[in-house]
C-alpha cells in the first residue's frame, strides 16, 4: 500500500492550485458579493484542460485519472465553491455519464466538445416537487415519431443559464415509478427549453443556479441516453461521480479553513499570547486538521476505486456524507477562531460556511447519506451490477489518440 | 597585494550614489587594512569625475576612456577592468550593487578566479580577512561571508551604507590608463536607449516611496498616492497584485519579481503585506502602514499604523505636508 | 533554434525559514519550487521555440530530488531535461557552478541561447550568468525584459536590458547567455505535458561524465566562504495605531511622529 500521491497526481495538484490561487483568489471576493459568475471562468478552465480532466484523449479529454479528478476539486474548491460546483456538474454529472453509457455517436457528438470546453454541460433531476425523492419527478418525456417531447421544470440546477447541453431525467412512463424513468441529452437550442437564474442564495454566490422549464420541447430519439426505463440507474449512477466530486472540494474547504485559521491564530495576540497558544483554539483547530485527513483519505479511496473499476456507491457516500458535515463545522470553528472579523465578509470564512452549508443538502442530504450508510451496515442494500459500469481507468486507453478521420 | 579599489560606475557621465558609498566603505576598510583607496572610471569623457572621486575619500584615480567604454557593456568593460586588477592585485575590488555592478563583479569573479560577495550591508576586517554580511532568501536570513583567495570582490547594497561627505581639500593623483581595444572587437552593440519616464525618482535610489496594493482598488486610485509622492518628492512603487491586475507597469514592482528598496521611509497605502511585498523592503527605516484591516499583516512591520480608508488618509497628508510648507510641489 | 533553460529548485517564497545551530537552513512543510525568476526564462525560451522551432532542454545542478523542478519544467514544455548531480559538486559557489553549467552546455552540443532567471530566489546573487557567459566564452544578456527580434540565420537577437536608468536596447550575436526579468505571464505545465514529464527518464551527468576533474569543483574549488547563516536581527517593532477625530488631525499626528524620526 502506497500512500503517496506519484508524479503525475503531484504535479496535476500543483497546477490547480496555482491557477486557482494565482488568477481566482484575487477577484472571487468581489463576484461573490455581486452574486456574478465569473465572466472568463469557462474559457480559462478549458484553455487548462480542466473540463475533459479525467475523459479520454480520444473523446476531446486530458487522458488523467479520477484521482486527478479529486484533487482538482480539492485544489478549486480551496479558493471557491463555485470552481469546484463547475467541476460537478459539467464533468462528474454530465460529461462521465456519457463517457459510462453514451452510444459512440452521442460520445463523438456531446462529451468530446464538451471534454474540450467548448460547451458547457450541466445536470437536470431536481424538481420543485422533487429533490431526494428522485422518483417523484413529473417532468414527462412522450415518444411521437422520432422525437420525444418533454415537459415540465427542473430547479436547483447549476449552471442553468450558462450551460448547452442538459442531462434530463424524464419520465417515459409515469405509471412505473422509477423504472419508468430515461434520461435525455437536451441542447439549449432546442424548441421550448427556457432557463431562469435562482437568486438570494445563502452561499454558492459567484455559482450560477437556475431552473430549466421544457414547453413540449422535442428530443431526437438518438439522444436518449441509454434504454427507456434505465433513467433512474443513470441518474444514480451519475450521483456517484458528483458526490465524488463534493466530497473532494469539502476536504479542500476544511484545508482553506484550516489554514486560514492556523494563519490567523498565529497572527492575533489576546491575553499577551497568540490566540493559536489557548487551549480551547487548539482544540477546533486539531478537530479540522483530523477532519481534513479523514476527508482526503476517504476521497481518495473512491477514487482509487473508480481508477480500478470496483463499484463505490457506499464509499463515495461515506465520504461526501463525512467531508461536507466536516466542511460545516471547520467553517463554524473557523469564524469562531476569527471573531467578530470571522463574521465580516472582510475574511474569507464566512463565505466558505455559506458555501459549506450547501454541500450537506444538495447530492444527497446528509439524512440520505445517513440512511444509505445504515442500510448497507444492516445489510438491507445491495448494489446490482449496471449495465454499463463507468470504465476502470486504463492509463494505455484514456492516452490513446483519435483515429484520424 | 595592497589597497582597495573601488569601481565607480557612470551612465551618462553622472556617478549613482550606490558608488560613492561603495567609496566610503573602501576608505573605512583602507584605513583599517593600512593600504590606499584606488578609484577607477571607466567610460568616454569622464575625466571630470577624477577630481570628484578624490574629495569623496580616493587617494588615486585611474581613469580608462575609449568610443567603445561610453555604454556599459560587460565584455569591453572586463576587457579593461580584469587585467588592471590581475596585475596591482588589491586586497579587495568594491562597486555598487546596481545592474551593471552586479553584472562586472560576476564577470570579474569568473576571470580572476575568486568570488564576489553580493548585497554586503555590513563589512569589517577580521585577522586582515574582510568579513561581510548579506541577506539571502530575499532577507529572511543573513550570511556571513567571505573569500578564500583574493581579490575579495564585494558588491554594496545600496543605501546600506552612508554616502561620503566630499572633501575638497583632498589631494589624490589621478593616471590615465592607456586603453587599446580594437575596434569593433566585442560582439554586443547598445542600439538605443529608453530612459525611464522623466522627472521620476528611481525606486531603488529613493529616500521615500510611497506604495500601493490591492486596496487603492483600481488603477485611478493611485493618483492620491502619485500627489503624495509627488509632495514628499517620494518614488512610487506597487505590490505584485496590482502590477498583474494591470493598474500600474511592471516597472514600479517592489518585492518578489520586482525591485528591492531601502528607503528612510515607506508608507503602504491599501498593502496588506503578503511576505513577497515585505521581502523587497530591506533596512527601511520607518514603515507607515495605512489600511482599512486592523488585522492586515503590514501593521506587524510598520512603526505607524492608521486603520482608515487610504482615500480619506492620503489625501489629508498631502494637505498637510504643503499646510506645513514641507511639500516639495 | 536550441535553448538551454537553466533552473533553479528553491523553498516557497512564502515559505517560513529556519536555521539550525549549523548553518543547516530548513523550510518545514513548504514545498520547493522552480525558482520564480527561471519560471520566466522557461516561458521566453518555449515561445522562442515555439516561433522559430528547436528544442528547448532544461537542466539543473543539485541532489536527486532536484528532479521535481526539471519535470515542472518538462511539463511546462522543454522536451528534454538533465540533472547535474554529483557529491563532488557540493559547495560548490557561483563560479565554479557556472564552471559545471558550462561544460554540460558544451557536452549538449549545438546550443543558440542559454536562458535563466535573472537570479535565484534563495542565493539572491545573480552571480552566474555573468560567471557563465565568461566560462563559455559568449556574450551576456543580463535582465531582459524583452526580446525585441531574433534572427536565427543571421545568427543575432537584439533585447530591452532593465537597466536603473531605463531599457537598454542591445544586439548580439548567437550564441548568447540570457537572464530574465519579470517578461512574461509563464505558463501552466498541460496535462499532455505532465504526463510526459511523469514517465520521463532524467539523465544524471556527474563531473566525470562532464570531463570535469574532482579539484575543479565543489567547496576545495569555490573561493567563497559562508562562515555563518543566521536569521536577522529582528528589529522591535510596535506599531504605534494613530488615532484622531478627522483625517486632518490623523494627518497632522502623523506628520509630527515622521518630523521627530528624522525621514520626511
Amino acid at each position: 500500500m502506497d500512500f503517496r500521491l506519484n508524479d503525475e497526481h503531484r504535479m496535476v495538484q500543483q497546477m490547480v492550485r496555482e491557477f486557482a490561487e494565482r488568477e481566482v483568489r484575487p477577484v472571487i471576493q468581489e463576484h461573490d458579493r455581486a452574486q456574478k459568475p465569473i465572466p472568463w471562468l469557462f474559457e480559462r478552465m478549458a484553455a487548462l484542460g480542466l473540463l475533459g480532466i479525467c475523459i479520454p484523449v480520444k473523446y476531446g479529454g486530458a487522458g488523467m485519472d479520477y484521482i486527478s479528478l479529486g484533487l482538482a476539486c480539492e485544489e478549486l474548491e480551496r479558493v471557491d465553491s463555485s470552481l469546484r460546483v463547475v467541476m460537478s456538474v459539467h464533468v462528474a454529472l454530465n460529461s462521465l455519464s456519457l463517457l459510462q453509457w453514451g452510444t459512440e455517436e452521442q460520445k463523438q457528438r456531446y462529451l468530446v466538445p464538451q471534454a474540450r470546453g467548448e460547451k458547457i454541460a450541466a445536470y437536470a433531476l431536481t424538481e420543485p416537487g422533487a429533490g431526494s425523492d428522485a422518483a417523484a419527478i413529473r417532468t414527462t418525456a412522450r415518444r411521437q415519431g422520432d422525437v420525444y417531447l418533454l415537459n415540465g421544470e427542473k430547479t436547483w440546477i447549476s449552471l442553468a443559464d450558462l450551460a448547452d447541453h442538459f442531462l434530463v431525467i424524464a419520465k417515459t412512463d409515469p405509471e412505473k415509478g422509477h423504472r419508468g424513468m430515461s434520461a435525455f441529452i437536451v441542447e439549449r437550442t432546442f424548441p421550448g427549453v427556457k432557463t431562469g437564474t435562482i437568486h438570494g442564495k445563502l452561499g454558492v454566490r459567484a455559482g450560477n443556479t437556475g431552473w430549466i422549464v421544457f414547453e413540449n420541447t422535442p428530443v431526437p430519439a438518438e439522444n436518449r441516453l441509454g434504454e427507456e426505463g434505465e433513467g433512474f440507474y443513470i441518474a444514480m449512477a451519475a450521483l456517484d461521480n458528483g458526490r465524488y466530486t463534493v466530497a473532494a472540494g469539502a476536504t479542500g474547504l476544511i484545508r482553506a479553513c484550516l489554514e486560514a485559521s492556523v494563519q490567523y491564530a498565529n497572527q492575533r495576540t489576546t491575553f499577551g499570547k497568540r490566540i493559536g497558544e489557548h487551549q480551547l483554539v487548539q482544540e477546533m483547530i486539531a478537530k479540522m486538521a483530523a477532519n481534513y485527513e479523514i476527508a482526503r483519505l476517504l476521497y481518495l479511496r473512491a477514487g482509487w476505486m473508480k481508477n480500478m473499476g470496483l463499484r463505490n456507491t457506499r464509499e463515495t457516500s461515506l465520504a461526501k456524507w463525512f467531508a461536507t458535515e466536516a466542511a460545516v463545522q471547520a467553517a463554524l470553528d473557523a469564524i469562531q477562531i476569527h471573531g467578530a472579523y470571522g463574521y465580516s465578509d472582510e475574511y474569507d470564512v464566512e463565505r466558505y460556511l455559506r458555501n459549506a452549508k450547501g454541500e450537506v443538502i444538495y447530492e444527497g442530504t446528509s439524512q440520505i447519506h445517513t440512511l444509505i450508510q445504515a442500510e448497507y451496515a444492516l445489510g438491507y442494500r445491495r448494489d446490482r451490477p449496471l449495465r454499463c459500469e463507468l470504465p476502470a481507468y486504463d492509463p494505455e486507453v484514456w492516452r490513446a489518440e483519435p483515429a484520424p478521420a | 597585494m595592497s589597497g582597495i579599489w573601488v569601481w565607480l560606475e557612470q551612465f551618462q557621465g553622472q556617478v549613482p550614489s550606490v558608488s560613492w558609498e561603495a567609496l566610503g566603505v573602501a576608505r573605512r576598510l583602507a584605513e583599517a587594512m593600512a593600504g590606499p583607496v584606488t578609484a577607477v572610471l571607466l567610460g568616454h569623457g569622464v575625466a571630470a569625475r577624477a577630481e570628484e572621486a578624490i574629495a569623496m575619500g580616493a587617494d588615486m584615480v585611474r581613469v580608462a576612456e575609449h568610443p567603445d567604454l561610453a555604454d556599459f557593456r560587460l565584455e569591453p568593460y572586463l576587457a579593461v577592468l580584469a587585467p588592471m586588477v590581475a596585475e596591482a592585485q588589491p586586497q579587495a575590488v568594491l562597486l555598487g550593487g546596481t545592474a551593471r555592478g552586479r553584472e562586472l563583479v560576476g564577470g570579474l569573479a569568473a576571470e580572476l578566479g575568486t568570488a564576489a560577495l553580493m548585497d554586503v550591508i555590513e563589512v569589517s576586517v577580521e585577522d586582515g580577512r574582510i568579513m561581510a554580511v548579506r541577506p539571502i532568501y530575499e532577507g529572511k536570513l543573513f550570511a556571513r561571508v567571505t573569500v578564500e583567495r583574493g581579490p575579495a570582490l564585494l558588491a554594496i547594497r545600496g543605501r546600506a551604507f552612508p554616502k561620503p561627505e566630499p572633501d575638497p581639500s583632498r589631494r589624490g593623483e589621478v593616471i590615465a590608463v592607456p586603453v587599446d581595444l580594437e575596434a569593433s572587437g566585442f560582439p554586443t552593440e547598445v542600439l538605443e536607449w529608453i530612459p525611464e519616464a522623466a522627472g521620476e525618482i528611481p525606486l531603488n535610489e529613493a529616500r521615500i516611496v510611497v506604495g500601493g496594493g490591492r486596496g487603492v482598488g483600481g488603477p485611478e486610485g493611485f493618483e492620491p498616492l502619485r500627489e503624495l509622492a509627488r509632495a514628499l518628492g517620494a518614488a512610487l512603487g506597487a505590490t505584485r497584485a496590482v502590477v498583474d491586475a494591470g493598474w500600474i507597469p511592471y516597472k514600479y514592482q517592489v518585492g518578489q519579481t520586482g525591485k528591492t528598496i531601502s528607503p528612510d521611509l515607506y508608507i503602504a497605502c491599501g498593502i496588506s503585506g503578503a511576505i513577497q511585498h515585505l521581502s523587497g523592503l530591506r533596512g527601511v527605516k520607518v514603515i507607515v502602514a495605512i489600511n482599512k484591516d486592523p488585522e492586515a499583516p503590514i501593521f506587524k512591520v510598520a512603526r505607524y499604523g492608521v486603520v482608515d480608508d487610504l482615500f480619506k488618509i492620503v489625501p489629508a497628508l498631502t494637505a498637510e505636508l504643503r499646510r506645513r510648507g514641507l511639500a516639495k510641489v | 533554434m536550441n535553448i538551454v533553460v537553466l533552473v533553479k529548485q528553491t523553498p516557497d517564497t512564502a515559505a517560513n525559514l529556519t536555521v539550525d545551530a549549523s548553518g543547516r537552513v530548513s523550510w518545514g512543510d513548504a514545498p520547493l519550487i522552480v525558482n520564480p525568476w527561471d519560471e520566466f526564462a522557461i516561458e521566453e525560451s518555449l515561445r522562442l521555440k515555439e516561433k522559430f522551432g528547436g528544442k528547448v532542454a532544461a537542466i539543473t545542478m543539485g541532489p536527486e530530488s532536484a528532479k521535481e523542478a526539471l519535470k515542472q519544467a518538462v511539463a511546462m514544455g522543454c522536451d528534454e531535461a538533465i540533472l547535474l548531480h554529483d557529491p563532488a559538486f557540493e559547495g560548490s559557489d557561483a563560479v565554479v557552478t557556472a564552471t559545471i553549467l558550462a561544460a554540460a552546455v558544451r557536452k549538449l552540443g549545438a546550443v543558440d541561447l542559454v536562458f535563466m532567471g535573472k537570479e535565484s530566489v534563495d542565493g539572491n546573487s545573480a552571480q552566474v550568468p555573468p560567471a557563465l557567459a565568461r566560462r563559455l566564452g559568449w556574450p551576456l544578456l543580463a535582465y531582459v525584459g524583452k526580446i525585441r527580434e531574433v534572427d536565427p540565420a543571421g545568427r543575432s537577437i537584439v533585447v530591452e536590458r532593465i537597466l536603473e536608468e531605463g531599457r537598454q536596447v542591445v544586439r548580439a550575436p548567437l550564441p548568447a547567455v540570457l537572464s530574465a526579468m519579470q517578461m512574461n505571464e509563464p505558463r501552466y505545465p498541460s496535462f499532455m505535458g505532465i504526463r510526459k514529464a511523469a514517465r520521463m527518464a532524467i539523465p544524471i551527468w556527474t563531473a566525470a561524465d562532464l570531463g570535469l576533474a574532482p579539484d575543479q569543483v565543489g567547496a576545495a574549488a569555490s573561493a567563497a566562504r559562508w562562515p555563518a547563516i543566521f536569521a536577522p536581527p529582528k528589529p522591535e517593532v510596535r506599531c504605534e495605531f494613530i488615532q484622531g477625530e478627522s483625517p486632518e488631525e490623523i494627518a497632522r499626528i502623523l506628520v509630527d511622529r515622521l518630523l521627530a524620526e528624522k525621514v520626511l
